[in-house]
């Protein structure tokens, strides 16, 4: 096709390809893009994670520090995530502070921790009432090309998995922590939830994984977060076109495939990072 | 439009109390509205549920940045201000989601290059917020005058710990509930607009949860109707 009918009738340019069922890259209307995990990059990091989702590239750093638990749950640690949207990303962003989008998807994963129970937050609690560990998780998107709650969640997922915590111990007659950082452990991570993302088209058609330009092209989105019982932690559809029953269902049956795609690549990415 | 008019509508569901315990499944708290309140704002609104209460302003279509016009339709603003503390986080959250459902229904391509801004100040909260934000921001747009494709409700379910379906819970049902969904459902087709949730369940709850929204929806449009109809046949 013509690029200038691109630039000029974006929407007709789209629809003439959802006709045939694919999409201009490409793609089926239910395949995601090619999905890449590289974990541990970041060695000033308890924790790091960077996925790319085709284009859109999100990187999870996770430092772990000391605090005073909650005085209402004295035996809890606290998981602080924060998701930064630079002008590095995306020309619709500007510098300054946190504008919409960011602070959406920043409730979103704080949502998703909460839901899910990803981390007990018991055990991130060192001396109860005294000591705990809280978790900054700072997600960064490198690029911006649509679909960043999927790569958020999957980032932090990823990231969570490779954080290790030293050991610490309470001197008993100076009061002090002592942390021992030859010995360190692996988080226990409960639950694997995974995102799935779909953008509704003219109020009848789901694609899946939307790129940037047919987020903007849409006429509403819809993000499942679905762990590996088949259970929902989170069913984020923030306004947009109405959807039936029988749509939610057919999303239902495509967010369990993806769980098992991610879950394949994320086991092989850990098993390829063990010392051998 | 009458300054000082007011309207005051009262509504029972069909086996909804008043007020105080409700029977076992699916029923309403005790819902009220009143219309045309506030001078200054083109259209208000005031919505209760039960100890839930929510005051929206509505300003448009007016005037608008040029930085943040769309040159074929209206660009939709929202602000919800919380009972107590500053806006954060959750607040964006809660607004974008209000913006992205009444962009749905509200005919923006009427009125290209112009500002609507809603405005949503909490009153109190006793459960159920998002969704009496969201029946309070219809009716604002209602009385405003804001064209619209549909009028939209919002709905809360909780799921407690062994399945069991609560409508429209108050804040003590929603803390030692496993599950909180909130719907927003249009009122031609109610097909589901917006759904946020916290908490973990199948896919054979949220069915059952959204099959339970969908009838109970059906009682809050017959309170806006009831509640216009009362509203107009007085004038």
């Amino acid at each position: 096709f013509n690029t200038c009918f691109r630039t000029v009738e974006p929407l007709e340019y789209y629809r003439r390809f959802l006709k045939e069922n694919c999409r201009p890259d490409g793609r089926e209307l239910g395949e995601f893009r090619t999905t890449t995990v590289n974990i541990g990059s970041i060695s000033t990091a308890d924790g790091s994670a960077l996925v790319k989702l085709g284009n859109t590239t999100v990187i999870c750093g996770v430092k772990a520090e000391f605090a005073a638990p909650p005085t209402d749950a004295p035996d809890k640690g606290y998981v602080v995530p924060n998701v930064d949207l630079p002008p590095l990303c995306s020309s619709k962003f500007r510098s300054g502070p946190p504008g919409e989008e960011a602070q959406v998807a920043s409730q979103f994963i704080a949502d998703v921790i909460e839901n899910s129970q990803i981390i007990q937050k018991e055990d991130l609690c060192i001396s109860p009432g005294k000591l705990a560990w809280v978790l900054y998780c700072d997600l960064i998107c490198l690029d911006y090309d649509g679909n960043i709650l999927d790569a958020c969640t999957f980032a932090l997922l990823a990231a969570l998995k490779n954080v290790q915590l030293p050991e610490v111990t309470i001197n008993e007659e100076t009061a002090l922590a002592e942390v021992n950082l030859k010995k360190k452990n692996y988080l226990n991570i409960r639950t694997h939830p995974v995102a799935t993302s779909f953008a509704v088209f003219d109020d009848t058609l789901l694609i899946v994984d939307p790129t940037g330009e047919e987020e903007h092209l849409a006429t509403g989105t819809l993000t499942i977060v679905m762990d590996e019982e088949g259970k929902l932690c989170c069913l984020h559809k923030p306004g947009g076109s109405g959807l039936t029953g029988a749509k939610l269902q057919d999303c239902m049956s495509r967010a369990v495939t993806r769980h098992k795609e991610v879950k394949k690549l994320m086991d092989e990415v850990i098993k390829s990072m063990k010392p051998k | 439009m009458e300054v000082g008019m007011h309207t005051d509508s009262k509504s029972r569901a069909e086996t909804g109390a008043e007020s105080g315990p409700r029977g076992p499944g699916c029923s309403l708290r005790h819902f009220a509205c009143e219309q045309n309140l506030l001078s200054r704002p083109d259209g208000s609104a005031s919505f209760m549920q039960g100890d839930t209460s929510v005051l929206v302003g509505v300003y448009g279509p007016a005037e608008v940045k040029v930085s943040k016009e769309i040159f074929n339709k209206a660009t939709l603003e929202v602000i919800l201000r919380p009972k107590i503390g500053l806006p954060g986080v959750a607040e964006k959250s809660r607004e974008q989601l209000i913006r992205n459902t009444c962009e749905a229904v509200v005919l923006g391509a009427l009125h290209p290059r112009t500002s609507i801004t809603v405005v949503l100040q909490v009153i109190s909260d006793a459960g159920s917020l998002l969704a009496c934000c969201l029946n309070a921001a219809c009716m604002a747009l209602v009385d405003a005058g804001v064209p619209m494709r549909a009028l939209f409700c919002g709905v809360t379910c909780a799921l407690d710990a062994d399945g069991t379906l609560v409508l429209d819970p108050t804040a003590k049902q929603e803390k030692e509930a496993r599950a909180v969904l909130t719907f927003a459902l249009d009122s031609v087709e109610r097909k589901l607009l917006m759904s946020t949730t916290k908490g973990l369940y199948s896919d054979a709850e949220l069915q059952q949860c959204l099959a339970a929204a969908q009838t109970a929806s059906q009682h809050v449009f017959r309170f806006y109707r009831e509640s216009l109809q009362r509203r107009y046949s007085k004038s």
